[in-house]
């Protein structure tokens, strides 16, 4: 046995699943638990009570709007990825989702739980902010720029359920990574969205948490193009520096990854 | 504990179990089913790669509880009344193991890719194969295997 004793119950519907919350004084959410079960495995969480939202079927789809793309907050990554709607409405997303791990993690993780968890280094992240994405819960509706607070941190309170995201239909968008090779989180990556009036850049990987490029969003609205971006220098001040890279070589990769986004969007 | 009633190639399963058992160690110890491995135990190798309801997942990262009700399917599923299964055949043809240890995990998630790809390319076959690690570095072989069977069908 790796991880400490809890306790699994397994909830039927969102409201089912707040009530055991609100009843238990050290319970967590296991959604696709690609990310939580490893980190109770090395026993960095132990919660008393794991509450599976996983199997609420009201929580996995992908439904197609006038002016936006709503996935529901259990909707596996290798869905996202092999589904043709989000195919014919933002193709980077797509991309993006079948990009996340491997496939055996994308037949189980989830896009609610990803975002939830908000590692510096997830992929989602990028796209709900790249996008500026509306992330519902049980509670509310949080719009991305307020949603991603920090390092594994979000503005979601104790026992809110992210319920679905929805995305605005950009013009254009493009998603770039590169990929650690072993675990293939992102070391940076790059999410690029025109919506014709204006541009959003969103940066994971590189930093402790995702954020944007406003500089290179300036640049991108006057002319969206690789060469808008390509005097603008990355500070690494803030950037993260590990065994893999230092925060100067994830800096330049976020130049570079930007002017593929750019390139990618415009295919 | 968590009473369990679920299926595991083929057999109805019904069993005791700790809400922490690991899929992967409800499979081995508790049903002896040893043919899934566990290797790295951080979701990276995929030698634990069995196959819930038709998908590939990785075992270690599961519990077993959270499949309670579902379909399982491991390496021992594959191999009817003596026979080999195609993918399994293939590894053997085209020398696609070395130590073995990998070898239950690659061919589950071969199954599983080959059921998603109508065709399948080098190029998608290596890309597919980005959750399984193979020590012996016997990709090439590997490779070459599923896409006889691939060319095959």
């Amino acid at each position: 046995m790796y991880t400490a004793p809890f306790q699994y119950r397994r909830a039927a519907s969102v409201k089912e699943a707040e009530d055991m919350f609100s009843h238990s004084p050290d319970a967590r959410y296991l959604a696709g638990g690609q990310t939580l079960i490893p980190t109770m495995k090395q026993r960095l969480a132990a919660p008393a009570d794991l509450i599976d939202i996983a199997r609420i079927g009201d929580l996995s789809f992908i439904r197609r709007e006038a002016s936006a793309l709503v996935i529901g907050a259990a909707t596996p990554h290798a869905t996202v990825a092999a589904s043709a709607e989000v195919e014919s409405a933002i193709p980077a997303l797509a991309v993006l989702a079948g990009e996340i791990g491997d496939p055996a993690v994308r037949h189980k993780g989830t896009i609610g739980g990803s975002i939830a968890n908000n590692d510096p280094a997830a992929d989602y992240p990028a796209a709900v902010l790249g996008l500026g994405a509306s992330v519902k819960t049980t509670r509310r509706t949080i719009p991305a720029d307020a949603f991603f607070k920090g390092l594994f941190e979000t503005a979601l309170e104790a026992g809110e359920i992210i319920t679905e995201v929805s995305f605005p239909l950009p013009r254009r968008a493009g998603y770039a990574k590169f990929p650690n090779p072993a675990s293939r989180y992102a070391m940076a990556g790059v999410f690029v969205a025109d919506f014709g009036n204006a541009v959003r850049v969103a940066v994971t990987g590189a930093g402790p948490c995702v954020f944007r490029m406003t500089e290179m969003e300036t640049a991108l609205a006057r002319q969206f193009a690789p060469e808008a971006i390509a005097g603008i220098a990355v500070s690494p001040d803030d950037l993260n520096g590990d065994l893999f890279g230092s925060a100067e070589y994830r800096a330049n990769l976020v130049s570079v990854l930007a002017k593929r986004a750019v390139s990618a969007a415009m295919l | 504990m968590a009473a369990l009633s679920l299926t595991v190639n083929g057999q109805s399963v019904n069993a005791d179990v700790e809400d922490r058992t690991l899929l992967v160690h409800f499979l081995r110890d508790h049903l002896h089913l040893t043919g899934t491995h566990v290797g790295c135990d951080t979701s990276q190798c995929g030698s634990c790669v069995v196959h819930v309801n038709g998908r590939a997942m990785k075992s270690c990262t599961l519990f077993a509880v959270q499949v309670d009700g579902d379909n399982i399917e491991t390496i021992e599923s594959l191999a009817k009344d003596g026979a080999l299964h195609p993918v399994q055949a293939a590894f053997q043809e085209h020398h696609g193991l070395q130590c073995g240890f990998c070898t239950p995990g690659m061919i589950m998630t071969a199954v599983d890719m080959l059921a998603r790809h109508e065709q399948l390319d080098d190029a998608t076959i290596r890309r597919e194969l980005e959750g399984n690690i193979c020590r012996c570095t016997g990709y090439l072989n590997i490779i070459k295997a599923i896409r006889s069977v691939a060319e095959a069908r």
